[in-house]
């Protein structure tokens, strides 16, 4: 049976910050784009983000994107690629104005410009301080108002939207090149081919593959899942940011915006304890330290509650005003989900597995590269990767806050122009290989007429409770040689999952299914690129290996699903015009 | 927990019919989402939609008890057992919970969900004072979710004509942004007997509307505008 074939000049896959940009720019240049979506594109996971866009405005004070450069190359403890660093410090203020143009509300200074508050990391003077009000808000739905602006410019462009269509494998020719995709209507259940001249990747993150995460339901790692089983590598994949303040128990979101605003974390002593690890950002360093110093705080008995597993955020001392004002979201969130209303007591928060730093290798442009025959970086023609899911490589070892909201506008864009100068000189589709779509068909087929599996849903809570275990904030080398073991039987009991539901009807059970397929190869890639790699480095904390190790470790991890093959490549210390940063000391 | 749930696949079920579910409850559960959840652990024919779990994507509207709300900042605690839980109303269903939000989005999209000015673009932000940016709060925050619209009589009679409340309180969002430039063709848009004018003043929208949002008061300044516009 041959497979429905629909022919667009791009497709794009994922229709959060990233995807909703490039698609703008690809209508908006008057070609024919299908972007499609697991949900409707303003439930895409972009609408969770709080705090706010980062970007060098200087609207508050004196800023520059130099500035934001060098802290965001310090807070990817020097992982970061320097030539794409600088691309997006460059860019940001250029989209981020952009977006207001397109309508977005941000709040506004007294002056009517864009009011931006201080976040973890940013500082002024190449780091030395004081912090820098450099992000770019709307209250503390940042996200929600950016992916609403962007759908809506979308609408006005009339872009193409598959609502509720599902990609599951990339489709390449005998070349190597990316031709398109092969997704599942969930409504139907057919699966159709989307054959298109250039591919884009925009699918966010994959934070279920822990048990606990601020990550929706839908941040499986299709993207990264559907590379890895088309033979491309993963980067940089033992890198997974704990934010640190997720509600306790709950999972959910706390911005640091709060901290931003002024608010602060206390011990059971109430102590402000970030004093002592960050002297001078406090509980304005990065993420990773943060998120480290609460875990010490709880795991040598300081924590509170009758468990002492969590710490406290304060922000009563702010006056409801300033919590009304600029963090009304937070508030419901603390009163829905913490029973405490935060005007008068604090909330208890846990470090949460919160952002994926790496993914499908990419240049700046949001070219996916691969090794080439001399090692160096080799662009694969027609295929692209955006946003969460890319590792083009930004955030390196650590993320700073703010910087993924540029990320998605800057690369969103960026690819989007990169693929109309791709079509422009391509003209003309390639030929779909005979086999076109045979991988997703015989997968689904597979699901639907499993017996004698186990039930997906019981694999998927051993994988995410087996990362939670031995891939956390803190990891061990016994924990982690198990982990590895661990993923490789979770791989074959997901070979062979079982759903009970046969209807082809928005069959919630295969999506599942299917998705678990994708969360597999991004735990599996986790799990074994912490394992070797035998430093500490930004988010990836070692116990056996107490420091970062720039002699041996100064190097992306390149992982391949093929036994779980590891390759390196050098991290690129050379900005495009700016001065490079050499590694040094990281101190907050 | 006890749930009645609604149950309807057009693959198998010749009509719909409601199906009991007894969850254990863990201590961790805390809202009616979560009991979903589990419930699908024992069928997992169950189909609902749910993405965020924090009440602000919109996936997963439906009725609970009657009213139309988000499961994910439903508390266990204040619903009455056994929790009935249909699909939205008014809106065709696709399979048990899941329905079909075409129209809803059409009458989104009629209502030109975007800012409108045609002059040329300074090369910073377009400035605008914080009372103009307060204008917006109350507006910006809608989530999509159609609790408001798929509560509505005028909506359910004529959902092909009627914009219905989401809708337009995202036209007057854009109506009072300061930086748009489109008032008069926004207003043209809905200045006619069904569009705007089919509102009953019922208030069902704002009721139910799971952000605490006033889609009633925004129809009423629409309304207000035409009235002043005409005279």
């Amino acid at each position: 049976m041959k497979l429905v074939s629909r022919q667009f000049d791009a497709v794009v896959v994922g229709a959060g910050g990233a995807g909703l940009r490039a698609a703008l720019q690809l209508s908006e240049g008057g070609l024919r784009v299908a972007v499609l979506s697991k949900v409707f594109p303003t439930r895409s996971h972009t609408v969770a983000a709080q705090g706010g866009v980062g970007a060098a405005l200087s609207n508050m004070g004196p800023d520059s994107w130099q500035w934001h450069m060098y802290d965001t190359i310090k807070g990817s403890d020097w992982l970061g690629d320097q030539d794409a660093i600088e691309f997006m410090c460059r860019m940001a203020p250029e989209v981020v104005v952009e977006l207001e143009h397109f309508g977005m509300p941000f709040d506004r200074n007294e002056n009517g410009t864009i009011y931006q508050r201080p976040f973890g990391g940013h500082m002024q003077n190449f780091g030395a301080g004081p912090v820098v009000q450099r992000s770019c808000c709307a209250a503390d739905r940042t996200g929600h108002a950016m992916l609403h602006t962007l759908y809506q410019r979308n609408v006005r462009a009339h872009t193409q939207f598959f609502v509720e269509w599902m990609a599951l494998d990339l489709i390449r020719d005998a070349e190597g090149r990316v031709l398109g995709v092969a997704a599942l209507e969930m409504e139907t259940g057919e699966i159709s081919i989307f054959h298109a001249r250039a591919t884009l990747l925009a699918t966010g993150g994959a934070g279920r593959i822990f048990a606990a995460t601020t990550n929706a339901f839908i941040n499986t790692g299709d993207g990264p899942g559907m590379a890895a089983r088309a033979g491309f590598p993963l980067e940089d994949m033992e890198f997974w940011q704990f934010h640190p303040t997720g509600v306790a128990g709950a999972g959910v979101l706390i911005t640091e915006g709060v901290r931003g605003e002024g608010g602060y974390l206390l011990n059971r002593d109430g102590e402000r304890f970030m004093e002592r690890y960050a002297p001078t950002a406090k509980d304005l360093a990065s993420r990773d330290v943060v998120s480290r110093a609460m875990a010490t705080e709880i795991k040598e008995g300081r924590g509170c509650g009758t468990r002492g597993d969590h710490v406290l955020l304060k922000l009563d001392h702010l006056g409801p005003e300033v919590i009304e004002k600029r963090l009304p979201g937070i508030r419901e969130i603390a009163r829905q989900f913490a029973n405490v209303d935060p005007v008068r007591d604090p909330i208890p928060v846990v470090p949460t597995a919160h952002y994926q730093m790496g993914g499908i290798p990419t240049n700046y442009h949001g070219e996916v590269v691969v090794p080439g025959a001399d090692g160096s970086n080799t662009v694969v023609p027609g295929f692209y990767a955006a946003g969460e899911c890319a590792c083009a490589s930004i955030h390196g070892a650590n993320r700073l806050g703010t910087n993924s909201l540029t990320d998605l506008l800057v690369f969103g864009k960026s690819s989007g122009d990169a693929i109309m100068r791709f079509l422009h000189a391509n003209p003309g589709h390639s030929d779909l290989p005979a086999d076109a779509g045979e991988l997703s068909r015989e997968r689904v087929a597979r699901i639907m007429t499993q017996t004698g599996g186990e039930h997906v849903y019981e694999v998927r809570a051993d994988l995410r409770r087996a990362m939670q275990a031995h891939c956390g904030v803190f990891r061990f080398p016994d924990l982690l040689t198990e982990g590895v073991e661990m993923v490789r039987v979770l791989s074959e009991r997901v070979a062979r999952t079982e759903i009970h539901d046969k209807s082809r009807v928005f069959n919630t059970a295969l999506v599942a299914a299917l998705e678990l397929d994708n969360l597999v190869e991004v735990a599996r890639a986790t799990m074994v690129s912490a394992e070797a790699r035998k430093e500490t480095r930004g988010a990836h904390d070692r116990e056996d290996y107490h420091r970062r190790d720039d002699v041996n470790w100064l190097k992306h991890t390149l992982w391949y699903k093929e036994n779980d093959r590891l390759a390196y490549k050098p991290v690129n210390l050379k900005p495009l015009t700016a001065d490079s940063v050499p590694p040094k000391a990281r101190v907050y | 927990m006890h749930l009645r749930i609604f149950r309807y696949d057009p693959d198998k079920d010749k009509k719909p019919y409601m199906q009991d579910f007894h969850v254990e409850l863990e201590p961790t559960d805390r809202m009616l989402l979560d009991v979903l959840v589990r419930a699908r652990e024992q069928d997992d024919s169950l189909g609902f939609r749910r993405s965020c779990r924090e009440g602000i994507c919109g996936s997963d509207a439906m009725n609970i008890n009657g009213k139309n709300r988000l499961a994910c900042v439903t508390k266990i605690t204040e619903v009455k057992e056994p929790v009935e839980i249909r699909p939205l109303s008014g809106l065709p269903v696709i399979r048990d919970l899941i329905v079909d939000m075409t129209q809803f989005f059409q009458q989104y999209e009629s209502v030109k969900p975007y800012l409108v000015n045609d002059e040329p673009l300074p090369e910073r932000e377009r400035l605008q004072s914080p009372e103009d940016r307060e204008r917006l709060n109350g507006l910006y925050e809608c989530i999509l979710c159609a609790c408001c619209t798929s509560s509505c009589p005028s909506f359910w009679w004529n959902p092909d004509k009627f914009v219905g409340p989401a809708g337009l309180l995202q036209a007057y969002r854009f109506i009072v942004d300061s930086r748009d430039q489109a008032l008069n063709e926004r207003l043209d848009n809905l200045e006619d007997p069904y569009r705007l004018f089919r509102c009953r003043t019922i208030m069902n929208c704002t009721d139910v509307c799971p952000k605490g949002l006033n889609p009633a008061e925004a129809i009423g300044r629409i309304r207000e505008l035409l009235t002043r516009r005409s005279v």
